[in-house]
């Protein structure tokens, strides 16, 4: 007796293992939302991080990833290093430079919103000389009042970083709004916008090279000559493309005495790698939703247990109509894998359209990673083989006739 | 009435459990022609539905010998019995067992699901068989919208579509009232008028006179069989 053509086509197939879907729908849909609510969270997590990531990756991009700092580091002696007075010119006449700003720290000035301060309470703001340049170099803009120019420059005028202002309680700008700097009153003329790839102007009083000079003494001689400086930090915009090259020249054209006494760092590359792990998947939600599958894991079994018991007429007629005990165990487990596929794929869709929703309202590019979706399905697959195999074994050892004795 | 045997049984003994052992059937032995419309019939207890299973193969005997289509049934794996099911055995039952979220013809077609037949040829079997127990306009209804005759008739067409060798019917008019009843038998004689070989189980010596043969069953064994020329 030939067994050929005792097969089931994929079509047959599949409208046998729905049966049970399809008799008792309800249910069906009860025991995959389990399944739905563990995908939809893990899809969500790694969706909304991946997205959260890619904001702000979008952010920095705009930013510019072609910035690059110089800093004095420590000398050979481990004491505080100076940049030479001259090290942003010779820099600026590098290839491949289009800008170069650059401020200086005066480390021995504090600001105070008014004089009657304690000295102590500065707040950790600091004093900074700035050139003129330094908002295009940045990428930043001024969210009150005005930046400095030449005229203010050299006035006891200060711009405020974001951070400084709200530390000193400056919210508004009044046309006499001063701020005691380095034992004088300096007046404010504006205050910043963040910037988030020089986090140290945020938490800064900019003032002119000039004003320090004039105003806190801020000169070093060169040649018997005064000059204001010298520059504590270089900021510099390379041509897209060529930033490694140009990182690579900044130390020795900065300071070709003793280039080790430079530091030179993109600060992107910090605020990528910050993003990157601010983008990292939050593990709580993550932990929550590999129980809600389990616990989905465990209603698909126990339906499917239920099931193979309810449908044993079922089981015994299609042994009487031919149905080997393989068919029989195939059924019981493609009908689970597909409850758990059902589960899979409506979770995907939640967690994407959860995604959607949360990245547009914030402004991020929609990132769904492919390993979510694909491995929530897949997960779902392997879920639906574990949960219903021990039921399809069942049923397919159940004899026929006990099957059919059932009424 | 001649032809070759479709179903033989020789000294068949079936035994439940071990301790202490419930003998069914001790030592059955008959055959079955082609085109013969027999009943087989006794009390409760006497052992007909193990010797239904045993016929349908759905269950071996402990000792003795099954041949359908001349084929020995003990010799046959699990798939190649399957295969004989699906494709010489039509089985009807007292409850009917139809699916109830499927049409009337999808119940008649999923009688050759496990048969190897194409959709297409499936359908146009089951139109076909529909037809033979006359309920070709309730095709397109659900089972729970028809009557319970008209279910059995629905599960008779799903045994023949087939066409197989032999129909066992296992109290096809046990759920009936006796109106509906009679109509049944009246179709299973039809059906056998037009070549089929049906064997029915029944305990109604009523309904097993109307029938040609009858092979009577007490205890597990034949007490009489009306084609060897014993009196019932």
């Amino acid at each position: 007796m030939s067994a050929k053509g005792g097969r089931l086509r994929l079509d047959d197939g599949l409208r046998v293992a729905s049966v049970g879907l399809r008799s008792r729908p309800l249910r069906a849909a009860l025991s995959a939302l389990g399944i739905a609510i563990g995908t939809a969270a893990i899809v969500g997590v790694l969706g909304l991080s991946a997205s959260s990531q890619a904001g702000l990756i979008a952010e920095i991009n705009q930013l510019g990833t072609n910035m690059l700092t110089v800093e004095a580091g420590q000398s050979f002696t481990g004491g505080a290093a100076n940049l030479p007075l001259e090290a942003p010119a010779r820099i600026t006449l590098l290839d491949n430079v289009q800008q170069v700003a650059h401020t200086a720290l005066l480390k021995d000035e504090k600001v105070y919103r008014n004089s009657m301060i304690p000295a102590a309470n500065s707040r950790g703001l600091e004093v900074r000389a700035t050139s003129l340049n330094l908002l295009s170099v940045l990428n930043t803009g001024v969210a009150r009042g005005d930046w400095l120019n030449e005229g203010t420059a050299s006035e006891p005028v200060a711009v405020l970083g974001s951070v400084a202002a709200r530390q000193l309680g400056i919210d508004r700008l009044f046309p006499d709004q001063r701020i005691w700097l380095g034992g004088q009153w300096f007046n404010v003329a504006g205050i910043l916008d963040p910037s988030p790839l020089a986090p140290a102007i945020d938490a800064s009083a900019l003032i002119g090279y000039p004003a320090a000079q004039k105003y806190l003494g801020y000169v070093s001689l060169v040649r018997g000559e005064e000059n204001a400086g010298p520059p504590s930090t270089i900021y510099v915009r390379a041509a897209t493309g060529h930033e490694a090259a140009v990182q690579s020249l900044l130390a020795q054209t900065a300071n070709p005495e003793a280039p080790y006494e430079v530091n030179v760092s993109q600060p992107s590359d910090v605020l990528t790698a910050r993003a990157a792990a601010a983008g990292a998947f939050n593990s709580l939600f993550l932990g929550l939703g590999v129980v809600a599958l389990i616990v989905g894991a465990v209603g698909v079994a126990n339906i499917m247990i239920i099931s193979v018991l309810e449908r044993r007429s079922e089981i015994g007629l299609r042994r009487a109509l031919g149905a080997t005990k393989n068919q029989i165990r195939t059924q019981f487990l493609a009908e689970s894998i597909l409850l758990a596929v059902i589960g899979g794929v409506v979770g995907v869709l939640a967690g994407a359209a959860a995604t959607a929703v949360y990245a547009s309202s914030k402004g991020w590019a929609i990132v769904i990673p492919v390993e979510a979706s694909s491995g929530g399905i897949a997960s779902a697959i392997l879920i639906g083989a574990f949960a219903g195999l021990m039921p399809a074994v069942r049923a397919s050892r159940m004899p026929p006739t006990v099957a059919l004795r059932t009424v | 009435m001649s032809g070759e045997s479709v179903l033989e049984l020789e000294a068949v003994t079936k035994v439940y459990g071990e301790e202490p052992p419930v003998p069914a059937l001790r030592g059955v032995s008959f055959s079955v022609r082609r085109g013969e419309l027999v009943a087989i019939v006794g009390p409760s207890g006497s052992g007909k539905s193990t010797l239904l299973h045993v016929i349908g193969t759905l269950e071996p005997p402990n000792s003795g010998a099954v041949r359908i289509g001349g084929v020995e049934v003990a010799r046959l794996s699990d798939r190649e019995l399957s295969q004989l099911r699906a494709r010489e055995i039509g089985f009807v039952f007292q409850q009917f067992f139809l699916a109830e979220h499927a049409t009337v013809r999808e119940n008649v077609a999923d009688g050759l699901l496990y048969a190897g037949v194409r959709a297409a040829e499936r359908y146009r079997r089951a139109d076909e068989a529909l037809e033979r127990v006359g309920l070709s306009e309730r095709a397109k209804f659900k089972p729970t919208k028809i009557s319970g005759g008209e279910r059995q008739r629905v599960a008779i067409a799903r045994a023949l579509v087939g066409h197989p060798s032999v129909i066992l019917a296992d109290e096809p008019t046990g759920s009936l009232d006796s109106a509906t009843g009679a109509s049944i038998m009246e179709l299973i004689r039809e059906l056998n008028a037009a070549g089929a070989t049906i064997v029915m189980i029944t305990h109604d010596a009523g309904l097993a006179d109307q029938l040609p043969r009858q092979i009577r069953l007490l205890d597990g064994q034949v007490v009489s069989d009306t084609a060897k020329g014993e009196a019932p």
